[in-house]
């Protein structure tokens, strides 16, 4: 097996499904000729020509109104949206058009299109390249969200993304897009969306991470191995896998929720409801969140407004000595 | 046009390109951590216009920036302190490279989400018209910004509000990594979309320092007269890559050559020469700039990184983040 990061991941996901089914085209800016600025559609233009590798102009809402189109009408498109960051320009025809086809057309319609964007910190981006809206997707309804962390589980839910009859933000963490690696199964496998994984067992507390930040509360959980942590890589947000997470905190009665966007109203805060909703009587102390900051994201000081695996690390061993 | 003005255009040219290729090799240097995106081969757009402004007129540009900001007065301490992440950045290190600011230089700021400045600057436009302040707003963009929804929505609203402000597309050929030609209906990518909005086809030489003074002097004085918006599109082409990591492949063989023969500060220097300005005189200039450049660099190294304490500064009008953190 090969060794791949998340980008040849994902870049053998989408020829694996272009190659299986004609209807499948991509879109986007720089995404043809250039091969992407991250390079995650690199080849597919020479492979598979310009009418199902399209280079865009720079105009998001255009984009993404263009790919509901194709998608309502027969083709399963897959837009990269450069950055999570440039999403915001197309955030009507997210929230207002793709989120609600299905419902708004009583199921006669649906648009089953995959947005792929990297999101996140950790390129030193600044304000409008480090940002992580995944939140706003969830609560606006209709849509999928998935945010795989590591490459086996990024070719395997994008191939479920695009076979899919829903449309799926698929978030691609820029952080790790090349440090983390994995072997990559050859061919064509596919993870179902909706499902965790618990990537380390324990008795302890119950961490709860995804993307980028799943390997930082991993370097966390590793370096205190005295916590017993038990940690589950979330993959899929929404629909949320509230099983594994309900079954695991019962265990544990403790819960930590690691994500970089901001605190106030990010997903952690869903999930704190959510938890304390189903496990109230087995919880031993109030649930953590270890977040990015209530600030816009900082150039300089990313490294501080991240949480990291020292900050992890830190709000776990207070965790463990709280009490209710 | 005077001497004075030309010597002027002068300085904000060699000042603009000894600051950026300073900038590059900081870069190189690990020094600078984020990306950036250099005006190289694009001064004479940052410069025209700068030297004809006023000094409580209002730019806005992208994030190729560095340019407008330094033209506009913004000291270089400031702009490589922020580069850098030092205390005495601009906006202490916490914007970087692609937001550079300094209201009180009237550099109102680096957008990064392309397109959403325009917007922004007709708004500006519109408060000094209200005020009676007789301000103009100087709005700079790419070739990639006149395919995007609110670069269509600001003109409309300019031109339905006669508002004083000047949009400046700096058509350097790419949005990014794809030729512009390649992906809108004309051929000039502003310039002929200005009759949708009733304004006139203004198509000027970019790299040519003078042709784009005479042509913001034009432009400002008739926004300044009331006269309304106007819509510029300068050729040029940017001689370095979109950004810090872009060797710029994706260029037809000669293409840069091309273009490096109409390099805007050496065509300005040799037409100053041929009017008989003094060598000496452009060298002075020349010395004085990188004099001023080693500075800067020098006192922004020798100055702190920011640290934690201002992550939360800034957030709310009473200068911090109130409830939490």
């Amino acid at each position: 097996m090969p060794q791949w990061n998340i980008i040849q991941a994902v870049n053998d996901a989408l020829r694996i499904e272009m190659k299986r089914d004609p209807r499948v085209v991509l879109l986007g800016e720089d995404i043809g000729k250039f091969g992407g600025v991250f390079r995650a559609t690199a080849g597919l233009y020479e492979e598979f020509g310009e009418t199902r590798v399209i280079d865009t102009p720079l105009a998001e809402g255009g984009i993404i109104g263009a790919a509901i189109g194709m998608a309502m009408y027969g083709l399963k498109p897959v837009p990269e949206i450069q950055f999570s960051d440039f999403i915001f320009p197309a955030f009507d025809q997210i929230v207002n058009e793709l989120g609600k086809l299905r419902y708004r057309s009583g199921g006669q319609y649906s648009a089953p299109l995959v947005i792929r964007t990297p999101v996140g910190g950790g390129i030193k981006g600044g304000h409008y390249h480090s940002q992580s809206p995944e939140a706003l997707f969830i609560h606006a309804g209709g849509l999928q969200v998935v945010c795989p962390s590591n490459p086996v589980d990024a070719k395997g839910l994008l191939l479920s993304a695009i076979r899919g009859e829903d449309p799926v933000l698929f978030l691609e963490p820029k952080r790790v897009y090349r440090a983390a690696k994995g072997e990559v199964p050859e061919g064509d496998y596919t993870i179902p969306i909706g499902e965790a994984k618990v990537v380390r067992e324990g008795k302890g507390m119950t961490v709860l991470a995804y993307g980028a930040m799943l390997h930082e509360a991993e370097a966390a959980c590793a370096e205190s191995p005295d916590l017993d942590a038990e940690l589950i890589d979330l993959r899929t947000l929404w629909p949320l896998d509230l099983e594994t997470v309900t079954r695991s905190v019962q265990k544990t009665g403790r819960c930590a929720i690691v994500h970089e966007a901001p605190r106030s109203c990010g997903f952690g805060a869903e999930i704190a409801a959510l938890v304390q909703e189903r496990c109230f009587y087995h919880l031993e102390a109030p649930i953590l969140r270890i977040a990015g900051w209530d600030t816009p994201f900082p150039y300089t000081l990313e490294n501080d407004y991240l949480p990291l695996a020292p900050r992890i690390r830190k709000g776990l061993g207070e965790l463990r000595g709280r009490r209710p | 046009m005077d001497r004075a003005t030309r010597l002027a255009l002068y300085r904000s040219l060699v000042e603009i390109r000894v600051l950026e290729k300073r900038a590059y090799d900081l870069f190189l240097q690990n020094l600078v951590k984020g990306t950036s995106h250099l005006s190289l081969g694009q001064e004479a757009v940052a410069a025209g216009f700068a030297v004809a402004m006023r000094k409580d007129d209002y730019t806005f540009c992208t994030y190729r920036g560095h340019a407008h900001t330094l033209a506009r007065g913004a000291p270089m301490v400031g702009v490589l302190g922020e580069l850098m992440g030092r205390k005495c950045g601009l906006m202490g290190g916490k914007g970087g490279s692609m937001h550079l600011t300094s209201v009180e230089h009237g550099a109102m700021g680096s957008y990064a989400i392309v397109g959403a400045h325009l917007p922004v600057a007709a708004g500006a436009a519109w408060s000094a018209q209200v005020r009676g302040t007789d301000q103009v707003s100087v709005c700079f963009f790419g070739d990639g910004t006149t395919n995007i929804g609110a670069f269509h929505e600001a003109l409309n609203l300019a031109a339905v509000w006669k508002l004083p402000v000047i949009f400046v597309c700096e058509n350097n050929q790419y949005m990014e990594y794809t030729p512009i030609r390649e992906v809108t209906a004309v051929a000039n990518p502003a310039a002929d979309r200005a009759c949708a909005y009733g304004l006139e086809k203004i198509l000027i030489d970019g790299n040519d320092a003078d042709v784009v003074h005479r042509t913001a002097r034009e432009c400002i004085g008739k926004a300044r007269d009331g006269g309304g918006p106007s819509l510029v599109e300068a050729l040029t082409y940017r001689t370095s890559g979109h950004s810090r990591a872009d060797p710029g492949k994706y260029r037809p063989v000669g293409e840069l050559d091309d273009w490096l023969k109409k390099d805007p500060v050496v065509l300005y220097r040799v037409r100053l020469v041929g009017m008989g300005i003094e060598e000496n005189a452009l060298r002075d200039i020349e010395r004085a700039v990188e004099r001023a450049v080693d500075e800067a660099t020098e006192a922004a190294k020798a100055c702190p990184p920011s640290g934690v304490e201002v992550i939360e500064k800034d957030v709310w009008a009473d200068g911090g983040s109130s409830w939490r953190n």
